[in-house]
Parts: C-alpha cells; structure tokens; sequence
C-alpha cells in the first residue's frame, strides 16, 4: 500500500465504503467471537433455568428449552434448602437489601467527606492518613480479618448486621475516597476560596457547593458498592449469623449443598435471581459507569 | 523603597497565631473515620496478626511465643505450597490475558466501528456479577457430563476431553477462564477511556508520517499509556490476591486439594480447623508476598519521580 | 487611616519561601495594583490579605483591625478569580446572595443588595440563569457582583481579565474603574498586563521574587523607575540599556562620551553605571534641537506598526531602538540623526541596579 493510499484508508478516517474489506472481516470476526465468550454464560444460565430436569439430563446445554418452565424460578426462591433451611433465596435477598442500604450510603458519605478533606482542607499530616490508606488496598483482606473479629466482638457488633455495615464502610473506604478526592481535586481552588471568602464553612462548602457538582461521581461510587456490597461473599460469612447471610452466601450455600439430587435448573435460576440486582444496575447505567471508570480510574 | 508611611514595626500584636492544633478542627474532626481507619485497621489490625503470627494460638489469640513454628509448620504443609502454587500460576497467566485481552478489545472497539456501545455491553456485563455467580455458571457450562464436554462429544468428537473440574492438572484454567470471564471486560474499559483520552493529533501525526497502524500502537499509544497500564495492573494485581469466592463457589478447593489458595487456606484455618497461629502465618506470608511485588513497583513509580 | 496594612510579612510553602519580610500600607479608597511577571507571589500575597493562606509570620491589618488570623469572611473583603469562581449549580441571583445567606442576612435585605449590585453591574436579565449559559465577560461581572452586595470595604482582584479576549478585556477594564470612581472602596489588583496596571493604578507595587521592587503611582514608575527591573520591565517595547562609566557630567558608552548635564542625580553621579533611554524618548528631526547627545545611525530593521514606527540600530556600539511617527519615511540601511534628552533618561548604578 503506497502512503497516500493508507492516509485515505487510514483507520481513523470515515468510515470505508468497502462493507467487506478484509479489515472490516477480521475486526468484526474478532469481536464477534469474543462477545459470544462473553455472552455464552448468561445465555446458558436463562436457558437452563427455564428447563425441566429431564430435558436437562437429556439434552444439550446450549439448546433452547423446548417446554419452557418457572417452576425453577418459584423453587430457588422459596422453597430450595441450604442445608439449615428450606425457604429458598427470598430470605438472602432481603438480608441482602437490609446490608447494602446503609452500607452504600454510610461508606459513600464517609469517604466522599475525606475525598473533600483531602482535596481542599489539607492539614498535616493528612497526606499520611491518605497513603495508609491506599498502601491498605494492597494489604489482602486476610491479613485484617480476624482483628477486626476481636473489634467488633469488643464493640457489640460481631455477628450483626451493623458489624457488617461498618465492615463494608472501612474496606470501601480507600477506593472511594481516592475517587473522590481525584474527583474534588479537580474542582478549581478558586471556587473552594470563593466560597470560603463567602462565609462558607468546612460543612457550608461541603453541602452547598461539593456534593452537588459531585453528582456524577456519587452515581459511580453508588454503582460501585452496590454491586460490590451485593456480591460480596468473604465478609458476609465471617461476620453475619446465618440467620442474616447476605445472598451470595445463601447461594453457595444452596448450590453447593451436598445433600440431595443435583437440580441444576433450580441452581442457575438461584444463580440468575442473586446477579440480577447488580446486572439490572449495570444494564441501567452502563454508559455513566464507563464514563465514571474514565474520569476517577485512569485520572489517578 | 519604602512601601509603608510609618515605620514597619509591628504595631500591636492582639492577634496571636492560634494554635496549630485547632486550626480548621472541623475538618480534622471529620476526617476522625479515616484517621481511625488507616490507624486501627490498616496499620492496628495488619500488626495484631503479624505479631500472633509467632504465637501458638489455636482456638482463641495467646501471646505464647514460638518463634518461627508456624511458618515452618506451615512451608512443610502441602497443601499450602499447592496454594502457591496455584495462586502464581493462575496470577502469571491472569495477568497476562488480562492486559492482552483487555487492551486488544478496547483497541478494536476504538476503531471507530458499528454497534461499538452493544460489543462494550457484552463484554462488560459478567464484571457485574459476583465470583460466586461466576463460579456457578463456569461449574455448570464445564460440567463433564451435561456441558461443554458432552456437547462436543455429541457432535462426533467422541474423544474430545475436557474437564478441569475434574482433573487436578488442569483445574486452574479452568478458574482461569471463569476469571478472565469476569474481570477482562473492566480493564478493557479502562484501556479504552485512556485510548480515548489520546489526543486525535496523534492519530494525525503517526499517519503523515506513514507508521502502520499497528506499530502506532506499539510504539507511541501504548508508551503513551503507561499509567493507564499501571491502573490496570494494580487493578488485576489487588483481584488475584483476594481469589477466593471464586474457588469456593466453583471447585471448593478439589478435586482433592488441587484448586486450593492461599486466601482459602487462611480461611480455614482461622475459621474452621481452629489453627488460628497457621492462619495468622499463611495470611502474614500472603502480605509479604504483596510486599515483595509492590516494593519494585513502587520505587520505579515513585522513586524514579524526584529525578524528573 | 490605612485600608490595609501588612507588616514583615513571610510566607513559606516548606522550604520554598514565597514572601518574605514584606512590607504595604494601602490608603483608603486606593486602587492598588500588584504587579509583576507569573510566579512572583502576587496571589500569594492577595490570598494572605483575604485569608486563604496562613501566612508563616507577620501581621495584616484591614481598617486597622488586626485580621491576621481572622477567618475570610471576616475581614470586610470581597475577592474576584481569575477563572470567575461562579458556582456552577447556583443561579446568578443564588451566587450573589450566597454570601449573604452564609451571614444570615433577612430576605429582604438579601434582595434589595442582590438588585442592587445587578444594576450596578448591568446583569440584571440574567439574574435566573445559571454561569453556564453566560458568556465570559457576564461571569465575571457576576464575580464582581459576588464582592459588591457584600458591601466590603477592600476587593481583592487576583487577574480578573486574563480569560477574557482582547476586546472584553478593555471594556471590562473601562467598567472597574468606574466601579472604583462610583464606589471609591479600596482595590487591590493583581496583574502581569502592565496596561491594566498603568491604566487602573492610583498607586502600583511592582514584586519580583515575593518583594515589592517599587511602589508609586504610574507616572513615577514609568518615568523615574527606582531600579533596573522596574525599568526594564515597565514599557513596550522595553528601555534600552547603555551599559558605561559616569563622572563628572559625562558618560562614556561603548567609545562614545555622552553629555547628560540635566540629569537630576539622587545617588553619586560617579563609578559604572547603566543609562537606560525609553524607545519613545529618543527625539529625531525637529525634535532634536537643543538636545545635548545627538548622534547618525544606521537603520538596521524596522517594524511599522500604525500608529508608529519601531526603528532598530546600533548607538555606542550596542543595540538601540527608538520610536518614530507612523508616517514616518524611513527604510532599512538610511541613517538618521537621533537625540537624547538626559532629563528623561534614567541612569542605575551597575552593581546595585538602583537609580541614580
Ligand atoms: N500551594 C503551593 N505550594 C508550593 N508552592 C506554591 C504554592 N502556591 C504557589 N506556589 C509557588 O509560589 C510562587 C508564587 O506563586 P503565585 O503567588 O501564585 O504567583 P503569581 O505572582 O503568578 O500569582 C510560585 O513560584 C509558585 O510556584
Ligand atoms: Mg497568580
């Protein structure tokens, strides 16, 4: 290909007139096979779930039901048992719900504070606190876990749903406040001293002037802890009872139980039920999440 | 040169400097949480456990010093040194198709090609779903009798063998592809926001000057990317070391204790088998590996900045 | 009575110290300019008077009230940025009564100052939108707005037009100094445009390297500068420096012995020195009677601009250049005869830099 040729073909030109030039077939072929790699599980769980047993045992995974059936659907989330207790997914669900309220909100309200603290009210020794915290995203959780144990036994906490909120709280807490330090760093210091000059205090700017412009930012980190929180597995069984398990665990729990015959229609429709929150999330809001990822992640 | 009419003295001096300690209190008080958390947890908690690493607690936390035993209890224990096993390879191998498969879709996708939003949704849409999610699914689609295998087989490759969740050799690419599943679509979209963020002058320059596509993207798009790159790889770094859902929910550490990892023994062992000094040992070992990664990492990234 | 006072002021950011022992008195009702190239300190030195730096050591008074560690708000200031500063989400009316509402002032009070700043400012139609449907010299009448209804006594403006485009700029510049007659509250301006400076100024600090060179009104600095910087750095194009030996009446420069008697010596009118000579000071044709220096020179370059003509050559053996009338008939290689009046030279001692 002569230079002028590639400058008119370039590949950051309009688009080719040519539909089937040999670029376009191996572009779209590389895709194309990787978005079924991609959408091949999702397809498999649906269609599984909407199978009865015996055509299952039968058939061919990838086949599409030929009878289609709920009744996988009804018995995963009322009836199956996870070794305790037969009342199905429901009760994990709405543990589940009763985390991730107070969870989301009180993580992103303290962290979206030291974003802002870190960002315009600098004292010394705060740069300290902020490396602590992001050198903790690399302590494996592992590490801390069994402490934090012992503190929340001291604090009354082990066990219930609010030593899990707090849990939630502190190992969200780095990512989000970089976010939002990233976030409120790139706030002019112009506006802050303006409307310090206003009369504005350490709260006044905080309300009145941050979260608002931070709109975008906090539909990112609700995004991301909600579905981090809901999917959350290692702290939900190390620090709740049973009795509030938090769905993932539920779901292991059903699925991976050793008693009784295998029911894989019942486990997918359980499977697809638990990734339904954060997938309806994502499907809602996928433009603003690749929008945020590309303002908080890559900036830092 | 004079730039005042009386003498510059200090005139009066009512208004003493306050002190430091109370300057904008409030927002010290409201950075009480943080400061809490990088003091109690981050710092408190990591030295709790590596101090009751040289104890010889069992059930509850003693001070009852013994030395180095658990860690050579526990670098004499198999199944430990079959978790780090695992856990490097399944690290080495995520890494590298991460990066690979990561960059390579976002460079398609940025082609400026049709359906662009629909290819993005597909590949992002599984980072949504929790690895024990993930883990359902794969043990289901890799079921030896009713999946992938049977399917093939059933086509007329009667030979065909696959079967990672039943075959200790291979039963950590079958994490792998449960793993990449999950998280490549992330990193692709990080890669794709720092091709975006590439001034369109590039583009321009690089085709005047006749480099072909693809060196374009070797030699100036991708140097250019360097702390897009460096998001990613901490990004996947900090998901490898956690690995542990995903295990459980897929392989529970089997066949036998072939899929089993570090995180997982840890957990056991604090939380199940009541050897908390093994797992305060096996977590402290963990950090230390973090340690050993981070440490040239940070010096070339921070280090290397005072010269520039 | 002082508007504002700052006594042996320092401020330092860990070891970079920005200000140091820096002494200012502003007179009520002054408009004072801070100027000086990027970097100097000039925000700094604003930012310390409003109260968003803490400063190192030193004092400020504002109205005589010791406000050195007094919050922003309370010192009876009111600041304009450089980026304007407007909050986005507020409306115009919502970002002139923020300060206001900060101070818990009644609603009617609160309205009838947000009226009248905007008519004062001519904004009144805008009043229900927000900045972001404004145009850049509207957002920064806002921001002037912002400092007005709180009725302060200094304002602080800290390069108010630098994102303005040309035309904007002059304008706007016209409207602050109306504001300042109207108002007559004291004004402390921050700038690098010399042209806004000389323009706006009763009285200008010139800073280089976080001290003030000289302060004085336009005229001064301009005709008298109090050392080489302020010389060199006031005026477009910029003085020509002569570099040579004074004694007893006459300055000897690159072989040349140059007669300067009417030159009003402050220091010793001895040792080596530098004579400094406006481009605009240097007389040609009927101008040139009765000057005491006149020399020929070849033009070497020249730069037509309109209203006049840049005309550049070599005088004592060293580059020159002067202005001449924009009608003027002169092309590259003519020699012409030009001519010094000492009176409106300046000479600085070599060593110290400061005028003689
Ligand atoms: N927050 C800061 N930390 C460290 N140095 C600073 C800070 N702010 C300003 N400086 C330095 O102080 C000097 C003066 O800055 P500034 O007052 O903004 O200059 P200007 O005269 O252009 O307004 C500059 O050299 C600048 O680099
Ligand atoms: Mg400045």
């Amino acid at each position: 290909m002569t230079d002028a040729a590639r400058l008119l073909d370039g590949p950051r030109g309009p688009k080719p007139t040519r539909r089937l030039s040999r670029r376009n077939i191996i572009l779209y072929g590389t895709l194309s096979v990787m978005a079924l790699y991609y959408a091949l599980p999702l397809y498999v769980m649906v269609v599984t779930s909407l199978k009865g047993m015996p055509e299952i045992r039968m058939g061919n995974i990838f086949a599409p039901p030929v009878e289609i059936t709920f009744e996988p659907w009804v018995k995963a989330w009322s009836e199956a048992c996870t070794g305790i207790n037969c009342d199905g997914l429901s009760r994990g669900f709405w543990n589940s719900v009763q985390i991730l309220v107070p969870s989301v909100i009180l993580s992103i309200a303290v962290a979206s504070v030291n974003g802002y603290a870190l960002s315009k009210w600098r004292f010394p020794g705060s740069e300290v606190f902020f490396t602590i915290l992001m050198i903790g995203v690399f302590i494996p959780y592992q590490v801390m876990i069994y402490p934090i144990v012992i503190l929340l036994r001291e604090l009354g906490l082990y066990g219930s749903l609010w030593g899990l909120v707090l849990v939630h709280t502190i190992f969200g807490m780095p990512l989000l406040t970089l976010l939002f330090r990233n976030y409120f760093t790139s706030v002019p210091d112009e506006l802050f001293k303006a409307a310090r000059v206003d009369g504005a205090g350490f709260w006044g700017i905080y309300f009145r002037i941050m979260l608002p412009m931070a709109l975008p930012i906090l539909v990112v980190a609700m995004i991301l802890q909600v579905t981090g929180i809901w999917n959350d597995f290692l702290f939900g069984v190390i620090y709740t009872k049973p009795e509030i398990y938090p769905m993932t665990v539920q779901l292991n729990n059903i699925v991976n139980s050793v008693q009784g015959v295998k029911e894989y229609n019942v486990n997918m429709a359980a499977t697809l039920l638990t990734g339904l929150v954060p997938l309806t999330i994502y499907f809602i809001s996928g433009k603003l999440f690749v929008r945020g990822i590309a303002a908080g992640a890559v900036k830092g | 040169m004079r730039t005042t009419d009386t003498p510059p003295a200090l005139r009066e001096d009512s208004s003493r400097p306050p002190n430091p300690l109370f300057r904008n209190l409030t927002a010290k008080l409201a950075s009480l949480p943080m400061v809490l958390t990088a003091l109690v947890v981050f710092v408190g908690c990591t030295g709790w456990t590596i101090v009751h690493s040289f104890t010889g607690s069992k059930l509850l936390p003693k001070l009852k010093w013994v030395g180095f035993d658990q860690y050579e209890k526990l670098w004499n224990t198999r199944r430990w040194l079959v978790s780090i096993e695992n856990l490097a390879l399944y690290g080495i191998f995520s890494l590298c198709f991460t990066l690979v498969i990561g960059f390579t879709l976002a460079a398609l996708l940025d082609r400026k090609i049709r359906f662009e939003a629909a290819f993005r949704t597909i590949f992002l849409y599984p980072f949504a779903l929790s690895f024990i999610v993930t883990g359902l699914v794969w043990q289901w689609i890799l079921n030896p009798d009713l999946g992938i295998q049977s399917v093939v087989r059933s086509m007329g490759f009667t030979s065909f063998e696959f079967d990672p969740l039943y075959n200790a050799s291979i039963v950590i690419y079958g994490l792998l592809i449960a793993g990449l599943w999950q998280g490549t679509g992330f990193v692709m979209v990080i890669m794709l926001a720092g091709l975006r963020g590439i001034d369109e002058d590039v583009w321009k320059a690089a085709r005047v000057d006749g480099i072909p596509v693809w060196k374009t993207y070797v030699r100036v798009i991708i140097p250019m990317m360097r702390p897009v790159f460096i998001t990613a790889l901490v990004v996947i770094t900090s998901g490898i070391i956690k690995v542990y859902d995903l295990v459980v929910a897929m392989t529970a550490g089997g066949p036998g204790i072939a899929s089993e990892v570090p995180a997982k023994y840890v957990y056991d062992r604090m939380f199940s088998s009541q050897n908390l000094g093994q797992g305060f040992a096996a977590s402290t070992m963990m950090l230390l590996a973090v340690v050993v990664v981070l440490i040239p990492w940070a010096y070339l990234e921070f280090g290397g900045k005072k010269h520039d | 009575m002082h508007s504002v006072s700052i006594r042996s002021l320092d401020l330092h950011f860990g070891a970079v110290k920005v200000l140091q022992n820096l002494d200012l008195d502003i007179h009520d009702g002054e408009f004072l300019v801070l100027l000086g190239s990027s970097g100097c300190g000039k925000s700094t030195l604003l930012n310390c008077i409003a109260g968003l730096l803490d400063v190192t050591d030193g004092q400020i008074f504002i109205k005589d009230r010791n406000v050195t560690w007094m919050e922003p708000s309370e010192r009876g200031i009111g600041m304009v940025f450089q980026s304007y500063a407007l909050y986005p989400q507020m409306t115009v009316e919502g970002n002139l009564s923020f300060g206001l509402k900060n101070a818990r002032m009644p609603r009617a009070e609160i309205d009838e100052r947000v009226a009248r700043a905007a008519r004062i400012l001519q904004i009144e139609p805008l009043l229900k939108r927000k900045p972001g449907a404004l145009s850049g010299g509207q957002r920064q009448r806002v921001a002037i707005g912002r400092a007005l209804v709180r009725d302060v006594d200094v304002f602080l403006f800290d390069e108010p037009l630098s994102n303005l485009d040309a035309k904007l700029r002059a304008d706007l510049r016209v409207e602050i100094k109306r504001l300042h007659q109207k108002l007559s509250n004291t004004m402390i301006y921050v700038t690098h445009d010399q042209v806004e400076a000389m323009t706006l100024a009763d009285r200008i600090a010139i800073m280089k390297g976080g001290q003030i060179m000289q302060l004085a009104t336009p005229a001064e600095i301009y005709n008298r500068p109090g050392n080489k910087y302020v010389a060199d750095f006031i005026g477009s194009p910029s003085m020509n420096f002569l570099e040579g030996d004074l004694s007893d009446g006459h300055f000897t420069t690159g072989g040349e012995n140059l007669d300067i008697t009417g030159y009003p010596f402050e220091g010793p009118a001895t040792g080596a020195a530098t004579l400094g000579v406006r481009p605009e000071h240097v007389a040609t044709g009927h101008d040139l009677q009765g000057l005491p220096i006149q020399a020929e020179v070849a033009v070497e370059l020249v730069e037509p601009m309109g209203s006049d003509t840049l005309v550049w050559t070599t005088f004592a053996g060293q580059s020159f250049r002067f202005r001449m009338d924009g009608q003027a008939e002169v092309r590259e290689r003519d020699t012409i005869r030009i001519g010094i009046d000492p009176a409106k030279a300046s000479f600085f001692d070599k060593a110290s830099e400061l005028r003689l």
